[in-house]
């Protein structure tokens, strides 16, 4: 897998990272992967899944005030207050998941967070193939404690099927890695399945 | 097999114990619906393989709430992705064996004493694994047909069998004949055993009915002419049978004793009253005359004359009066001046090394006359086999042991005769005068519990009746699943062989018999022993087993 940096799929930077999850700042508004995407920082490479994504003010002291009563539509809110595209930041957080060590792909934790800063890229097809060759990470996934992870869960599986050929074939095959990590917690397992397929 | 040479894997040990057995987690892609109870499995341990026997299979789930809440989950996409992890299914192995740690590799095989670690690998045994165990045909083993599911080769260890007395059990209609016509043939050629049959439907002597094929088969004088001698109790018969019989039997009156009336108390329909007159009549009289004197008697008053004088009942010796005429002596083989002595003429044979079969012609539905000339003979044959092991084991001899067949076995060793039968004396002393028995029988039940403890090898066909699955499991290890074993078997050549001379119980699929394939493939088998040890009298007369060393047509 390739390491060096793509400017093209680069779509912001870290600004608090921690050895399970990092946060990165969007340099679009809006700009951010969907839920559920594999995203790769710094190098070498850490791993991070897609937990959540957030567009709020800039400075949480200042709330955002209703702009629209006299626009005709949302379009023109934005057009006609061009300070706003300033004023909000997209967020995202990701759970790591993995790591490049030694040009080796790990499905692990890394031994040391992301930096602040790092540049956070958007991973490609070919990465996100080359990544879910291994199921391990679903590992890490399944157990982390945030909100609506399982639905977390199931985008990734969804989003690393459609870029394969076999997409069927890899949804079936992480359907039973779940199905081994989540044997205690079957109804749980039965609401992620239903939503992978 | 896989492409690698490895064995399939089936699953990994989990658990257990040995006496429960281990339980085996089956890997993906293994169903247990191509695993019946009753196959075998190999477990490779980290220094021993252990073979074993799948005892119970079962489906489990990690999780309770898909029993109890299993909406949703027959989507396929979800129960193709839970089953074999959350839903999985396990069989358990009870280790039976131990082989050797490599795979086909010479060795000892022991009784398993402890199970397989955690997480060994299970796999189906292989042919191979199964020929280990079972051996290979030739020699003292006998091969009896092929596990249900698998092509080895299953033998009996005829020695081992012989030791003991053995049972074949079923109920009528399922190939008990059949069965015991292969056995007798197996032991026939191995020589180690001389034959003595009671052959009551008339199956082991010329030939024997195929009902299922609606054909004749051939039986053990057809197939052995120079072996075996045919005895034949119905002379009528007799002389329209393309084959004469080598002897006539009958029995003088003489013959007949006390102890013979006493075996036949239950089937005469006497009282113990009655019974026991005629041991008073056998002092009175004499045992070899009380019979004639007693019968020379007519009319009541005479009896109750001779009750008198004797001091036993009148009433219950009318009723053996009555009886001994109207049952017993109207017989025509039963006769006051025999033509000769049958159990000489027996034993002569026997001593030549001929195998014996008692057709009993159309007598065989006959009762009294089955039971009387079976316990007759046997008493007669078992006191003559007795006084010459003691007389041998004097002089440092061996006597060639003799092996007695006995159908419907459940009326001599029922549990109020067989302390007197000579068959329950024969069954409960083992080995000791060189005499064992192969009871043949469709109820066991009805077998004394001691005489069945003390059969060897048992070989069971179908059972439907739960006393019987009962008495011929009593005390056998794993009885539990060899009762799903048998209960599973099919109605037809398919029989359950469990005892001493089978390492381990196995469920048979039983060769073929009355083809002119089976019956060559039986004759190929026969082991070329020395010529010293041919006949299986050659231990006590040398002299006389050489006239049959070169003229056996089917041999040369």
């Amino acid at each position: 897998m390739t390491t060096a940096p793509q400017a093209e799929a680069r779509i912001g930077e870290v600004v608090e990272a921690g050895s399970t999850e990092f946060a990165a700042e969007c340099y679009t508004l809006y700009g951010a992967p969907p839920l559920g995407a594999l995203v790769r920082v710094g190098d070498p490479a850490v791993y991070g899944v897609v937990y959540s994504v957030t567009t709020a003010a800039l400075d949480p002291g200042r709330r955002v005030a209703a702009r629209g009563a006299g626009e005709p539509d949302e379009a023109s809110v934005y057009r006609n207050n061009p300070q706003i595209a300033r004023l909000l930041a997209t967020h995202l957080q990701a759970l790591v998941v993995g790591h490049d060590r030694a040009g080796t792909l790990v499905q692990r934790l890394p031994a040391a967070p992301p930096r602040i800063h790092a540049f956070v890229y958007c991973c490609d097809d070919a990465d996100v193939r080359a990544f879910s060759e291994q199921l391990d990470y679903l590992h890490l996934l399944a157990t982390a404690s945030v909100p609506a992870i399982d639905e977390v869960i199931a985008a990734n599986v969804r989003l690393a099927a459609e870029a394969r050929p076999d997409g069927d074939g890899f949804r079936a095959s992480a359907a039973r890695a779940l199905a081994e990590e989540l044997a205690n917690d079957v109804t749980r397992l039965k609401a992620i399945l239903r939503s992978i397929q | 097999m896989t492409s690698d040479g490895l064995p399939t894997l089936l699953g990994t040990v989990v658990g257990g114990s040995l006496t429960d057995g281990v339980e085996v987690r089956l890997a993906e892609g293994a169903s247990v619906e191509d695993i019946p109870v009753g196959s075998y499995v190999v477990i490779q341990g980290e220094t021993r393989r252990f073979f074993g026997m799948v005892s119970e299979v079962r489906l489990a789930a990690t999780d309770s709430r898909l029993r109890s809440a299993p909406a949703g989950f027959e989507d396929p996409f979800v129960s193709q992705a839970l089953t074999g992890t959350a839903a999985y299914g396990s069989i358990v192995v009870r280790p039976r064996l131990v082989l050797p740690s490599v795979a086909g590799a010479e060795g000892d095989i022991a009784p398993a004493r402890t199970v397989p670690g955690h997480f060994s690998r299970a796999a189906r045994a292989s042919e191979a694994d199964v020929a280990q165990v079972f051996g290979a045909e030739g020699g003292d083993n006998f091969a009896v047909g092929t596990p249900l599911d698998m092509d080895a080769v299953v033998c009996l260890d005829l020695k081992t069998l012989l030791q003991r007395s053995n049972g074949v059990f079923g109920k009528s209609g399922t190939g008990k004949s059949f069965l015991t016509r292969l056995l007798l043939i197996g032991v026939l050629q191995s020589r180690l055993s001389a034959l003595l049959i009671f052959d009551m439907h008339n199956e082991y002597g010329w030939e024997g009915g195929d009902v299922e094929r609606g054909r004749r088969v051939k039986s053990l004088k057809q197939l052995f002419p120079s072996e075996v001698s045919v005895f034949a109790l119905d002379e009528q018969r007799a002389r329209g049978a393309s084959v004469q019989p080598d002897f006539h039997v009958e029995i003088g009156y003489g013959e007949i004793t006390p102890d013979d009336i006493m075996a036949l108390r239950e089937t005469l329909g006497i009282s113990d009253a009655a019974a026991e007159a005629a041991f008073a009549l056998g002092r009175r009289f004499g045992d070899g005359r009380w019979l004639r004197e007693f019968l020379r008697l007519e009319g009541s008053d005479e009896i109750g004359e001779l009750a008198a004088r004797i001091n036993v009942n009148g009433a219950a010796l009318a009723t053996l009066h009555r009886r001994l005429t109207n049952r017993v002596t109207r017989l025509p083989f039963v006769t006051d001046a025999p033509g000769a002595d049958a159990v000489s003429a027996i034993m002569d044979h026997l001593d030549r090394g001929k195998h014996v079969v008692l057709e009993f012609g159309r007598y065989g539905d006959d009762v009294i006359a089955y039971m009387l000339v079976a316990n007759l003979l046997t008493r007669r044959i078992h006191d003559r086999y007795r006084e010459r092991q003691s007389a041998d084991a004097g002089e440092g001899r061996s006597t060639t042991p003799l092996t007695i067949v006995i159908e419907e076995a459940h009326r001599f060793l029922s549990p109020a005769v067989a302390s007197q039968s000579p068959f329950g004396i024969i069954a409960r002393e083992m080995r000791k005068n060189n005499v064992t028995l192969l009871v043949v029988d469709q109820r066991p039940s009805a077998i004394d519990a001691e005489v069945l403890s003390q059969v060897g090898t048992k070989v069971c066909c179908l059972l439907d009746d739960e006393r019987d699955v009962d008495a011929v499991m009593a005390g056998a290890s794993g009885s539990r699943e060899l009762r799903s074993v048998l209960a599973g078997l099919r109605s037809r050549q398919q029989a359950l062989f469990f005892g001493e001379a089978v390492p381990i119980p196995v469920a048979v699929q039983v060769r073929d018999y009355g083809t002119d394939t089976s019956y060559d493939a039986l004759m190929r088998r026969r082991p070329r022993r020395e010529a010293a040890a041919r006949g299986p009298a050659v231990a006590r007369s040398n002299g006389a087993a050489s006239e049959d060393e070169d003229d056996d047509p089917l041999f040369g």
